[in-house]
Formats: structure tokens, sequence, C-alpha cells
């Protein structure tokens, strides 16, 4: 891989594809592109899993409570 | 019907990779156009959001989308948020690449552009994913460019974008 990112444009009028290095301005938003892409995903994953341990807890709780598995698979 | 497809322009991805790929002065030539793509991302992502013109990818944009994972379906809307083709992210077998096709019905007109896409990502375990997308970009410009730029970094080497250009006579 190259240091610098490359963009490629390809001209329909000729069919030429040109590469040139992103500028400064461009590369600055681009990482802050992928740091939140980045950050969506984990609080996207916090989420999951935050509901995991909800369903997870609410599963045992209803247990406790002498319901079965199959009763408490039915309300959840 | 189309009845009629010419190869506009093509590109294949180099050795560097490519934070974007750019198909300008697209001719007004035609009645719709086709993209045709075979992705993969260099890093975990695998979004490639689409814009026209050089706007913003998500300003004016709305879509209703269905996708399967082979494990669950699920379904979603949006709104000026960005419409994206899903590519093979760098987690999935090793040289495979996504398949996608965007249809955009009158990409010259001066009303709003529907579009269309359809798109698979290859992988040789359980986790693969499929999805049909419907949007609309509500702009009234012809569509000149358009710009395939990743979420996060690099469009990986080898990835293939072929535009086509659609006469319905």
């Amino acid at each position: 891989m190259t240091d610098t990112p490359i963009a490629i444009e390809v001209d329909c009028s000729t069919g030429i594809a040109t590469e040139r290095p992103l500028t400064a301005d461009e590369i600055a938003a681009r990482d802050a592109a992928a740091a939140q892409a980045e950050a969506d995903a984990k609080a996207k994953a916090d989420a999951d899993a935050a509901a995991a341990a909800a369903k997870a807890s609410a599963e045992a709780k209803l247990a406790k409570l002498g319901l079965t598995a199959d009763e408490v698979a039915a309300i959840l | 019907m189309a009845n009629t497809y010419y190869l506009i322009a093509s590109n294949t991805v180099g050795s560097g990779g490519a934070s974007s790929v750019t198909f300008s002065s697209i001719p007004q030539t035609y009645t719709d156009l086709v993209l045709k793509s075979s992705v993969r991302s260099t890093s975990t992502d695998n979004w490639l959001n689409i814009s026209f013109n050089g706007t913003s990818a998500t300003v004016n944009w709305s879509a209703r989308w269905i996708g399967g994972t082979g494990t669950a379906a699920n379904s979603s809307s949006s709104t000026n948020s960005t419409y994206s083709v899903l590519e093979n992210d760098s987690t999935t077998t090793a040289s495979t690449f996504s398949n996608s096709e965007i249809y955009i019905p009158n990409y010259t007109s001066a009303n709003a552009k529907s579009l269309s896409l359809d798109n698979v990502f290859e992988n040789n375990a359980t986790a693969a994913q499929s999805f049909l997308m419907a949007s609309l970009w509500n702009n009234t410009a012809a569509i000149t460019s358009m710009t395939l730029t990743p979420s996060s970094v690099n469009i990986a080497q080898y990835s293939t974008f072929y535009l086509y250009g659609i006469k319905n006579s």
C-alpha cells in the first residue's frame, strides 16, 4: 500500500483514469469519517451487548419465579 | 425494457488501493445508467458510499432496504443518510469480492432520481450478506459524475467498476 491515499477519477469522455494523492484536507475528512464509522460500530456493539445482557437478566429473574424455559421463551 | 447496454467506462483498482473512485463527465446521451461493481475493502468496514455531482453523500437521500445475513433477515429505512453498496470486508475469505448492481433510470431528468441496488458479499463461511435497496436522490440536477467512497480506509486492489449507459430504443 502507498503511504498517501489515492483518489481515482475516470473521465468518461476520454476513458482516461487519473490517480492523484489526497490533499491534507481530504485526508483529515477521511480520517474523521473513519473515526465516526468506528465509533458508530462500537456504539452498536455496546447496545447489542447491553440488550443481550438485559435479556439474560430477565430470563434469570423469570426462572427464579418458577417459569420454565419454554414459558420464558414464549413471553420474551 | 432496456435492450442496449453500452460500456461508458471502467476501472480496476491498482496495487496501492484507492480512497475513492469517481466517474466524471458522464455522457448525457443515454436513458439509464447501470454501475456494476466487484469490491473489497482493506478494513473491517464494509460500506461503500455513493454520491453524485460532487455533493454530500448524505444530503437529500432517502432509502428503504431489506437484507439477510444467512442467519437473520432485517430491514430498515433512512433519510439524509448515505446510499451505500455492500463490499467484502477484510475479515471475509481472502480474495473474495462483493457483487453489486445499481440501476439509475432517467439520470438526465429534471426530477428527483430513483435508484435500485442489489448486492451480495461472498464469503466461504456461514456469515454472508445479501442486500436490496430502493432509494431516492431528491435532486433535480442531471447526474454528471458519480463517486464511490468507503466509510473508512481503502478500496482494495482488483476491485472493479463498470459503468454502462442504456438506451431504450
